[in-house]
């Protein structure tokens, strides 16, 4: 399973009479932006859900570098290697910028029982976090609370999070959420570099993104993939045009 | 230097400079009374970890403040009858040293902080009030009906437990080993506020599914948390009981377990001398309107309205302003 860094096995999830996820297999491949998309209601959050460990599937697995992990709950899959965004900023407000991605740095040390010296003073763990906000940007802004920065700013941190843990994967939920056209294009072109560090499995609304970065899409419409290929064949795909796309095409 | 370490450090130069005053004036009631502020002040600094920087709301920490008082009236209790308090399967006598009293008193307390945690960190919220408010009156009523130690009316202690090296009967010298307490407890919060423990422990108040993401624990985190909080408050029970040379069910009352919090509130919520302040003004307002009227809980009661009103970070954040991230 060298080949696959990231894959789901026949995942099913249901609320009642709702069919959320209904057999989706997908594999994320190493050095690929793999997106997902899909309209409202499609079973798109349910699917990530089931990826990132918050909700357990009815049947089905989920692989992360050939590991099962369907049985481990999210902390143990971030430790595994998967590093997620969230759709709404999950940052903590009332702390700095450099706070949130030391505690990225501290998730990946696995060792936050340390009660006494200061974790602004350790050098591992800042270094660490300062090399992921020069990454997305966001050095200068270091000292500044959280709650003060932009929306785009935000986005942007919650990518730096990520990144401190040095995944194996990144699953990004809709990174591009509420973002302008100039803070999507700045977005769109980090997220380029990632790739080849760790593939991204990138669930996306805005599909200009989606475009300009996958190498692969798979449409998911009611809870099943109905399609999975290049851009360009998802382009061209009469069903995907049909259930999806519609004009838009 | 922020204005806050300003109002700390005033508060540390009264904590020191009133007792001495008192001492030298010949006013030993007034030295009971700062003894009394900064025992409560320790129980509350230790609830402050959880509810400050954990976001844990405990009802309950006379649970903790209980199982301190009465670690300390068990084991004098039978030091001072000539009883052992077990026979089989060895003896275990009873003790007055103070040291010993105060490890059991922690160790107790954190066995049943962990315990109680494990059960109520699995809710939230209101929830989660509630069922440590229940942990609590379950302890308060086995207090009552545990005959052999007093039932309700409690255990009273005819000599003040000993220090090596100090005369804890005098009033200024058993204010100096509370103080130290306290002084060491604050030293442990500050650095522990600042620690990788309590970046991960603060995240987990305000982002829960953040810190699960990164590859933490919340549960586990707020768990410790709530077993050192639960562990210094015990160590105040013990202290409290040996001030009074008196425990009864009373130490593990709803009522007290609220006065914690309410400490924590007018003090300023998650600061380090927010209980320090929250308890000493409490003490002080229970002296002079509880000399004038029976009813002063009413006025009392007005004070706190008022601060939760308008200062929203207590009587900290009113003197030297909003609550900064640290640097």
């Amino acid at each position: 399973m060298t080949d696959v860094i990231l894959e789901t096995r026949g995942l099913r999830k249901a609320f009642g009479a709702l069919q959320a996820t209904d057999d989706v297999s997908i594999a994320l491949r190493p050095g690929e932006i793999h997106a997902i998309i899909g309209p409202n209601g499609a079973g798109k959050s349910t699917l990530i859900g089931q990826i990132c460990g918050s909700l357990a599937p009815d049947s089905g697995q989920v692989f992360l570098a050939g590991q099962d992990v369907t049985g481990k709950d999210t902390a143990q899959r971030a430790q595994a290697g998967l590093g997620r965004t969230f759709q709404i900023s999950q940052l903590a407000m009332e702390d700095t910028v450099m706070q949130n991605v030391l505690l990225g740095a501290l998730g990946k040390s696995a060792a936050p029982w340390r009660f006494f010296g200061a974790v602004l003073n350790d050098k591992a763990l800042r270094k660490s976090a300062m090399a992921a906000l020069e990454r997305v940007g966001l050095a200068d802004e270091q000292a500044r609370v959280t709650a003060e920065l932009s929306h785009g700013q935000r986005r942007q941190l919650e990518v730096a999070v990520a990144l401190t843990l040095q995944p194996k994967a990144f699953v990004m939920d809709e990174p591009m959420a509420g973002l302008g056209a100039e803070g999507s294009a700045r977005l769109t072109k980090l997220l380029d570099g990632l790739r080849h560090e760790a593939p991204i499995l990138l669930v996306e609304h805005d599909m200009d993104a989606v475009f300009a970065l996958a190498d692969r899409i798979s449409v998911l419409v009611s809870g099943q993939i109905i399609a999975t290929g290049t851009v360009d064949e998802i382009r061209t795909d009469t069903r995907v045009r049909e259930a999806y796309l519609g004009d838009e095409a | 230097m922020t204005r806050e370490s300003y109002v700390n450090l005033a508060c540390l130069a009264g904590l020191i400079l009133i007792p001495l005053w008192a001492h030298v004036s010949d006013e030993p009631f007034t030295i009971t009374l700062a003894t009394r502020a900064v025992i409560l002040a320790l129980a509350a600094l230790g609830l402050n970890i959880a509810l400050g920087i954990g976001g844990l709301v405990s009802f309950g920490h006379a649970v903790f403040f209980g199982i301190g008082g009465y670690a300390m009236g068990i084991l004098a209790h039978h030091a001072q009858n000539y009883t052992p308090i077990a026979e089989w399967p060895f003896l275990i006598e009873g003790t007055k040293s103070m040291p010993i009293i105060w490890l059991l008193a922690t160790v107790v307390s954190g066995i049943v902080a962990f315990l109680i945690g494990l059960l109520s960190l699995r809710t939230t919220g209101v929830y989660f009030i509630m069922i440590t408010l229940a942990f609590g009156q379950m302890l308060f009523f086995f207090s009552i009906s545990w005959a052999e130690y007093g039932g309700e009316d409690g255990l009273a202690i005819y000599v003040r437990n000993g220090f090596p090296g100090l005369n804890t009967l005098v009033p200024l010298q058993f204010y100096g080993l509370c103080l130290a307490i306290l002084l060491l407890a604050l030293a442990f919060q500050w650095r522990l506020a600042k620690s990788p423990f309590g970046l991960a422990l603060n995240a987990a108040r305000q982002v829960p599914n953040r810190v699960k993401a990164v590859g933490l624990n919340p549960f586990k985190l707020q768990l410790v948390a709530f077993t050192i909080s639960g562990m210094i408050t015990g160590l105040a029970g013990a202290l409290f009981a040996d001030l009074n040379r008196f425990v009864s069910p009373t130490m593990f009352s709803w009522q007290l377990s609220g006065e914690f919090i309410v400490f924590i509130i007018i003090g300023g919520t998650a600061r380090l001398f927010g209980p320090v302040i929250g308890a000493a003004l409490f003490v002080i307002i229970e002296h002079v309107l509880g000399g004038i009227s029976d009813y002063w809980h009413i006025w009392f009661g007005f004070l706190l309205l008022g601060i939760v009103l308008f200062g929203k970070g207590g009587v900290i954040g009113l003197l030297a302003g909003g609550a900064k991230a640290h640097d």
